[in-house]
């Protein structure tokens, strides 16, 4: 609503102010959190008792950060989040390129070289970004063994690529509807073929759709716990795990800096993303739902 | 061209049959598709139908194929933990949806009316979506703390007593998961409804407004009706988040204080994976997928229908 | 030499019919369009000649070779599409060059093909652009310097005017024609605007519900049409239909039009345009068909020995269009459209005094609708 004469009376001005004092509040209310979690995790632990919240370090140091990250314990072992750090690394970044390359391809053939029963099918593999992991625990925790993937990070990579194909061959499939047709059409006449009119014609079109669904995907991935809860073991755990691992340990006294510190470790990557490319980013969001 | 010379060798057949490369360039999307489907069909919709073989089962430590038929499902009717975890979800989701709905709509109307800064606001509203729900659970616990959190920092300003002990407290457990839930998911409904309002044809607003009506009237009768969509989608991602949380009980309260916060989620992970409870579990697992079956097909019928008719 | 031959192709859609049967076969060098109204099948038909939609009964054959199951890619054809399809992220230079490249045409003889076709288009100075920094004229001209690098057998077109605007859309045609006249290209064409079809054609097939109902010359199609679909779907503002009752025999044939308010009108049917059909509908209702230019005013200086059968109506709308005056006059049981010259200064209300040359006109039998003379 851009273009709309607005009175120029004091009551309209005080409801104008009132809209402002809203969204700043509500602003707040979103930053609060991020804030206590950062000037905590620069604090010394003796400056954390009651009511000092808000209180900005009076000594800061980067000590928790340090513990956080190599020496805290995460359970049974006293080794920091920074191992299981890499692990999450070492999981996404594969799991990301592997589903983002099929799905690009699924999109593709689904839109522009449509078969009888190709619909079908889409909504059949549509199925997979709506049902609870809850229902494919179990199987998967045996199918692995089989695989002899158990407690590896190659099993979670499988595990992440086959259930994030679903959404991105959304993505994709969306995105590529778009296109039209014609162009596939003048590139067969031209003489090419599937692949090459995918490479030269389609995927240099894609970068916006790339950037979503590479986001998407490493934000996914990145948070995932359940997975990495069900099918790691200790030295295959993603970051996640290993935070929540580090802040249930019950050993000695709480260190809620280092905790802190852990939890900004682990929301890092995601936050440096969004603030990157926030605007793909919504998008992925909006486009894994709204138009199917 | 080589084209050309390769059909002269072929002189014209009655019915010229389509040539190999022909064949290939037709198989290829299925192909291409082939690995992607049975993967879906194996893991998705097998593994579905394995965890319902599973339910019929007396399977405990180990999956067993010794089958009970519904008595996995009987017990858990009986259990007073699922009904507990069952009920909380429809507290937790029922409150984490309206709130968010109400909150969304509210920033968006408000963010849509050339608010200076609007970029910024909007980037702070969104952010906590990107993070993990572990992190999420990980923060708001320690702002929950009584201790040491929100209520001490009150008391310390003078307010001594001032009570937020809800974390601790059995029967308001369940709604600081409400408050993180709501925290980590507004914003990006507020995202949502504010595309959605950027969305509508602003001749429909201008229409309104020469018909005289005010602004709050402009957006209760001609906009708001406009964004049912909206509200359509964001209802069914929202409980689809409700449905499957579980990073952010496991991490705000472990289902605790006893099991006062345990979802259907939490239920079914405690007792397929820590107690050796794979046959109830797996019903339990069963029953979600049900749940989330009834917010779809309703979702999808109404999407399929609208798309006929649009 | 026929450089491209349809035999009997026939397509259906989930049970629908598109194409039923359709045949014809066009001469190298013809230029020959495609029209009618949308849905009659005639983008069908030109995606089944691309081999872009596979027919599902039927022989398609180019240069006397059967190509009804080949890839559009050995079919060497070349398509203008309505949307023009250039690649957007590849140059104008790529975009025409790409169909080159994919044949394996060596670089020397790409770049070669690419300057002659920039030279004959003029967008030589744009080679080197993006389909997105171009306008509608020049993305359209890019389409065309595609198609006419790979200097393919036959040519499609595909509507490709209908994203012009209609100062830039007159030009194009006069170019397109141009084109054709200098390079003597084999061009199917695509195409629901009627005065297109009339300017650029050498043979103009009129499509309907998946079968061809005529293929003829422009002036055939125009002034010797086979039905009243036909004949009302050629030409703006279309023919006028009117119907009228069959009187006489052999040799003295009249139509009665009765218009209300007015006495009956009989207008006599030239002896040298009978048909052996008219006689079986002596006393029944038939359809007269007038072009709008079959009507003139009656010029006073003549003193009424114009050439044309007299006719007197009372005009209702007067429509100048500065190069003629289109009259609204009730005629029959509707209200016709005349063509008069720019100089006529009836105002509505008015009588006037007109001329019909029935030499030019048609008859139709109102049931079926086919031409009776």
């Amino acid at each position: 609503m851009d273009n709309v004469i607005r009175r120029r009376t004091p009551g309209a001005r005080l409801g104008r102010a009132a809209v402002y004092a809203v969204l700043l509040l509500a602003a707040l209310f979103y930053l609060l959190p991020l804030v206590v979690m950062l000037i905590t995790s620069f604090k010394p632990l003796h400056e954390i008792s009651p009511g000092t919240l808000l209180s900005l370090p009076q000594s800061p140091t980067v000590e928790p950060w340090i513990k956080a990250w190599g020496e805290a314990c995460t359970g049974m072992r006293c080794e920091g989040v920074g191992g299981y750090f890499w692990n999450s690394i070492a999981i996404v970044v594969p799991a990301v390129l592997i589903s983002t390359v099929v799905g690009a391809l699924n999109g593709y053939a689904l839109t522009k070289w449509r078969f009888r029963g190709s619909e079908l099918l889409f909504a059949l593999m549509l199925f997979g970004c709506f049902i609870p992991f809850q229902v494919v625990l179990l199987p998967m925790a045996q199918t692995l063994g089989w695989l002899g993937l158990s407690s590896s990070r190659a099993g979670l990579i499988l595990v992440h690529v086959i259930f994030g194909i679903a959404f991105t061959t959304l993505f994709f499939r969306n995105f590529y509807v778009a296109v039209p047709t014609e162009l596939v059409s003048a590139a067969k006449l031209d003489g090419a073929g599937f692949f090459r009119i995918f490479w030269r014609i389609l995927l240099p079109v894609s970068a916006p759709i790339i950037v979503v669904s590479v986001i998407w995907q490493f934000t996914q991935i990145w948070n995932d716990f359940l997975f990495g809860v069900a099918f790691s073991a200790h030295d295959t755990q993603p970051v996640t795990v290993a935070l929540n691992n580090l802040v249930n340990t019950s050993t000695g006294t709480r260190e809620y800096n280092v905790d802190m510190a852990a939890a900004m470790i682990a929301a890092l990557p995601t936050l440096i993303v969004y603030v990157l490319a926030g605007k793909y980013f919504v998008r992925g969001l909006t486009a894994g739902s709204v138009k199917g | 061209m080589t084209i050309v010379s390769h059909a002269q060798e072929r002189p014209a057949r009655p019915a010229a049959r389509r040539t190999a490369a022909a064949h290939l360039q037709d198989w290829l999307p299925r192909l291409v598709l082939a690995p992607s489907i049975a993967i879906t069909l194996f893991f998705v919709y097998g593994f579905m139908l394995w965890t319902f073989v599973l339910s019929l089962t007396s399977s405990r430590m180990l999956p067993s194929y010794d089958f009970v038929g519904f008595a996995q499902y009987a017990r858990l009717m009986a259990n007073d933990r699922w009904w507990v975890a069952s009920t909380n979800l429809v507290i937790f989701g029922g409150l984490f949806v309206a709130i968010c709905l109400v909150i969304g709509v509210v920033l968006a109307i408000l963010l849509d009316q050339r608010i200076r800064q609007e970029g910024a606001l909007r980037t702070l509203y969104l952010y906590p979506m990107a993070l993990s729900f572990i992190v999420t659970g990980v923060v708001w616990k320690w702002l929950l703390n009584p201790g040491l959190g929100i209520q001490a920092m009150v008391r310390s300003w003078g307010f001594e007593s001032f009570t937020f002990n809800w974390i601790v407290d059995p029967d308001m457990a369940i709604y600081t998961l409400v408050l993180a839930a709501v925290w980590q998911a507004s914003g990006f409904v507020m995202a949502l409804f504010l595309a959605g309002l950027r969305g509508i044809d602003d001749s429909i607003i201008k229409a309104a407004q020469l018909d005289g009506a005010s602004l709050p009237r402009v957006y209760l009768r001609v906009i708001l009706p406009c964004l049912r969509p909206v509200v359509f989608s964001a209802v069914m991602i929202l409980s689809h988040i409700a449905i499957k949380s579980f990073d952010l009980v496991v991490a705000l309260t472990g289902g605790g204080p006893g099991y006062a916060t345990d979802l259907p989620a939490t239920f079914m992970y405690t007792h397929a994976f820590t107690r050796a409870q794979i046959g109830l579990g797996s019903a339990s697992a069963m029953l979600m997928l049900g749940g989330v079956l009834a917010i779809l097909i309703p979702y999808l019928y109404s999407e399929l229908r609208s798309r006929k008719h649009g | 030499m026929a450089a491209l031959e349809i035999h009997n192709v026939c397509k259906e859609f989930g049970g629908e019919r598109v194409l039923k049967n359709v045949s014809l076969a066009i001469d190298s060098g013809e230029f020959l369009i495609l029209v009618g109204p949308s849905g009659c099948g005639k983008s069908t038909l030109m995606n089944a000649i691309a081999g872009l939609e596979p027919v599902t009964s039927g022989e398609i054959r180019i240069a006397d070779e059967d190509v009804t199951w080949q890839t559009p890619a050995e079919r060497d054809i070349a398509m203008v599409f309505q949307s023009y399809a250039l690649y957007p992220s590849m140059t104008v230079r790529g975009n025409i060059s790409f169909g080159l490249e994919m044949r394996k045409v060596p670089k020397a003889e790409r770049e070669a093909a690419v300057e002659r076709v920039a030279d004959l288009l003029q967008i030589s100075h744009l080679l080197d652009r993006k389909p997105s920094q171009l306008s509608g004229g020049q993305r359209q001209r890019v389409a065309m310097g595609r198609a006419l690098a790979r200097e393919p057998k036959v040519y499609l077109f595909d509507e490709p005017l209908s994203n012009l605007d209609a100062k830039l859309r007159v030009d194009m045609r006069t170019e397109i024609k141009k084109l054709h006249q200098r390079l003597g290209t084999t061009i199917v064409y695509v195409t629901h605007d009627q005065i297109e079809a009339m300017t650029l054609a050498d043979r103009i097939a009129v499509m309907r519900d998946g079968n061809i109902l005529q293929l003829g010359t422009p002036d055939e199609v125009y002034n010797d049409p086979v039905d009243i679909f036909v004949a009302g779907f050629m030409g703006s503002p279309s023919m006028n239909f009117i119907t009228a009752s069959l009187e006489g025999g052999p040799g003295d044939y009249r139509l009665r039009i009765v218009t209300r308010g007015e006495e009956a009108l009989l207008l006599p049917w030239p002896a040298v345009r009978e048909t052996p059909a008219m006689a079986e509908q002596v006393g029944r209702p038939v359809i007269l068909g007038l072009r709008p230019e079959h009507f003139s005013e009656e010029d006073a200086r003549l003193g009424g020995m114009d050439e044309g059968t007299p006719v007197s109506a009372r005009v209702s709308v007067v429509e100048p269009t500065g190069a003629d005056i289109l009259l609204r006059l009730p005629l029959g049981d509707s209200e016709v459209t005349a063509r008069v010259g720019p100089k006529c200064t009836v105002v509505p209300g008015e009588r006037l005094n007109l001329r019909v040359d029935m030499g030019r006109a048609v008859l139709f039998d109102s049931q079926t609708e086919q031409r009776l003379a």
